[in-house]
């Protein structure tokens, strides 16, 4: 063991670069998170479905191996459907992971008063958040669109050149669709957290915004006639947007257009208030 | 309006020693103000502050966590500016808080981690090295004292321990400048002396300079050189403590029997200043003229001596005059 002696030495030597900062906070938040034992275990069973989906991919691809157990060929067709299904099962692991995950990020800082520490650092409130969202991003994308790329480059390997040249398009739908969810679960997880300082409550609320947005939505429709309800449903927003972006045939009782509008402007506004709530300290006027 | 201030301008007549080095401007306020909303919480502050250690004094609600936070980026100025080493904190917010260790007054910590790897997160956020930063977090933790319970959670700390790791995480990457808020808040008086006493040792290091702000007069009298007061936002008062109390030790209160104007003249000789008033005398003692040469005098002349102290004003008296002002 080390010993160290009762005194203090100035530091004079070199300093990491300013803007390699925030990956500090995302290095100690991941570490503080997957000491969980539930956390691994989630996040272990994320992984069932994109296994499933890889042996799906290697029986379409082996017809001589389907007749020996007498299965008709062509019984599951690798198409964009398939990876809608995708990432629509992923969507909802993805969900739960963020329901865990995600108010433990920011609320404790919140409660025990550590923001006045980070920001009297040379370290902005956008490198907080950055550093804290990079968290959710990076663990949500090991899930969603990294797999379904492995996914689609598996596929692309078996089915050839031409179905690859005729398919690309499903690749980058697999990135925006993944992208969007995430941006949307992360703000929304972190901007709940950061005003509820509770993280217990931080993850009902977002269940429950998920849940009882759904409800509510359908109680607008229902008791004022009209389909604008839809906008306070943050799945069915996701889902128009997901439909359109991997070609699925599904009518849809708000544009297309309009969801991505909703769903961009929720995050501005999670973003937004996030960011008047992670300050040194709370300004009482 | 406000006038620049300088250490030692409120000390009197008296002739002052310079100091030997004279030290760089620390902080420098022109003309800040500091309103939330419709509150004016700094008025119109400008004074220069060199001292090695710096107490900024007031009632509670004076304005001193509110000057300490703009100085720190966390509020921006209404109106003015100010410069610590030279830095704006408008423009250069960052440089600013490369130099500075900030202990906060509340509760800030994270819970459930350990002292170490709190203290060791903090100094990578200030830019050291990963390995280096372990390594001085370890550093950190002996010197506050708090070797033995390094790898405990924070969470399970008692709140002299909570004040010793915030100590750490604000000396951890060795910033020139230590700005302390209350730290011996809550302490019992074991644990307050220990905290001064490394305040103490911080100070007399001089490596880093400190500002303390408290609303303590003990705990600035006990670490600091001078002394900035300030009363509902405003400048109070300035002052160098060492010349304040060098001064103050001139003071003398006589209560004698049987001297007459002879004995005060004799005084008056040695180049003393004397007010007599009955059978009191208040004087300022001379430079080189110590208390014996009273006595002697008092001894010539058959004057006897009833009652002898030094008026020395302490910090109290300072801090009750600028609240009076």
């Amino acid at each position: 063991m080390a010993i160290y002696r009762r005194n203090y030495k100035p530091y004079a030597g070199p300093v990491t670069a300013g803007w390699s900062r925030f990956l500090v906070l995302f290095r100690y938040s991941r570490q503080n998170l997957f000491r969980s034992k539930f956390m691994v275990v989630l996040f272990v069973i994320c992984f069932f479905y994109p296994v499933a989906c890889a042996f799906m991919i290697y029986l379409a691809h082996s017809a001589s191996f389907l007749a020996q157990l007498g299965v008709p060929g062509g019984l599951v067709s690798i198409d964009n459907k398939f990876f809608f299904n995708f990432i629509s099962v992923q969507g909802v692991f993805a969900f739960l992971l963020t329901a865990f995950a995600g108010p433990g990020l920011i609320s404790p800082d919140l409660s025990n008063g550590a923001l006045p520490l980070y920001f009297c650092r040379p370290f902005s409130r956008a490198e907080y958040v950055l550093g804290k969202s990079s968290v959710l991003a990076i663990l949500l994308s090991q899930i969603t669109w990294v797999p379904g790329l492995v996914l689609f480059i598996m596929q692309a390997s078996l089915a050839g050149a031409s179905w690859t040249w005729t398919h690309l398009w499903i690749a980058g739908s697999l990135m925006l669709s993944s992208l969007l969810w995430i941006a949307m679960l992360s703000l929304l997880a972190m901007a709940l957290s950061a005003w509820v300082k509770w993280r217990i409550v931080a993850g009902a609320l977002l269940l429950a915004v998920m849940f009882f947005g759904a409800g509510f939505a359908q109680a607008i429709n229902t008791v004022l006639q009209t389909e604008s309800g839809h906008f306070f449903n943050v799945a069915y927003l996701m889902t128009t947007v997901w439909n359109s972006l991997f070609q699925v045939d599904a009518e849809h009782a708000i544009p297309v257009a309009q969801a991505w509008a909703a769903l961009l402007t929720y995050c501005a506004i999670c973003l937004g208030l996030l960011m008047r709530k992670v300050r040194a300290y709370e300004v009482v006027r | 309006m406000s006038t620049a201030i300088q250490p030692g301008a409120a000390s009197g007549a008296l002739e002052q020693k310079p100091p030997a080095v004279p030290l760089s401007a620390l902080i420098e306020l022109q003309g800040l103000s500091v309103q939330f909303g419709k509150r004016e919480i700094l008025r119109s502050l400008t004074a220069t502050l060199r001292g090695r250690s710096i107490g900024l004094l007031g009632p509670n609600g004076a304005g001193k966590s509110t000057l300490i936070n703009t100085l720190l980026g966390f509020y921006k100025p209404s109106a003015g500016s100010a410069r610590v080493f030279g830095h704006d904190i408008g423009k250069e917010v960052r440089a600013i808080r490369g130099l500075v260790g900030y202990m906060p007054e509340n509760d800030a910590f994270i819970s459930k981690m350990s002292a170490v790897s709190f203290v060791r997160m903090m100094g990578e956020l200030s830019g050291l090295p990963s390995d280096m930063a372990l390594e001085r977090a370890h550093e950190a933790l002996f010197y506050v004292g708090l070797a033995e319970a390094r790898y405990r959670q924070l969470g399970t700390y008692s709140l002299g321990m909570k004040q010793l790791a915030k100590l750490a995480q604000a000396i951890v990457h060795g910033p020139k400048l230590l700005i302390l808020d209350e730290p011996t808040n809550g302490l019992d008086p074991s644990a307050r002396q220990r905290m001064i006493r490394m305040i103490r040792e911080i100070r007399d290091g001089k490596e880093m300079r400190i500002v303390l702000c408290s609303h303590l007069l003990r705990d600035v009298e006990d670490t600091c050189d001078e002394v900035l007061i300030l009363k509902q936002g405003k400048i109070a008062h300035y002052s160098n403590l060492d010349e304040e109390r060098r001064a103050n030790k001139r003071f003398l209160e006589l209560e004698t029997y049987g001297a007459n104007g002879d004995f005060t003249e004799a005084i008056e000789k040695l180049g003393c200043e004397c007010a007599v008033t009955a059978n009191r005398m208040k004087m300022i003692l001379a430079e080189g003229v110590e208390t014996r040469d009273i006595f002697r005098l008092a001894a010539e002349r058959q004057v006897r001596i009833r009652r002898m102290n030094f008026r020395r004003d302490s910090l109290e008296d300072i801090f009750l005059k600028a609240m009076e002002s």
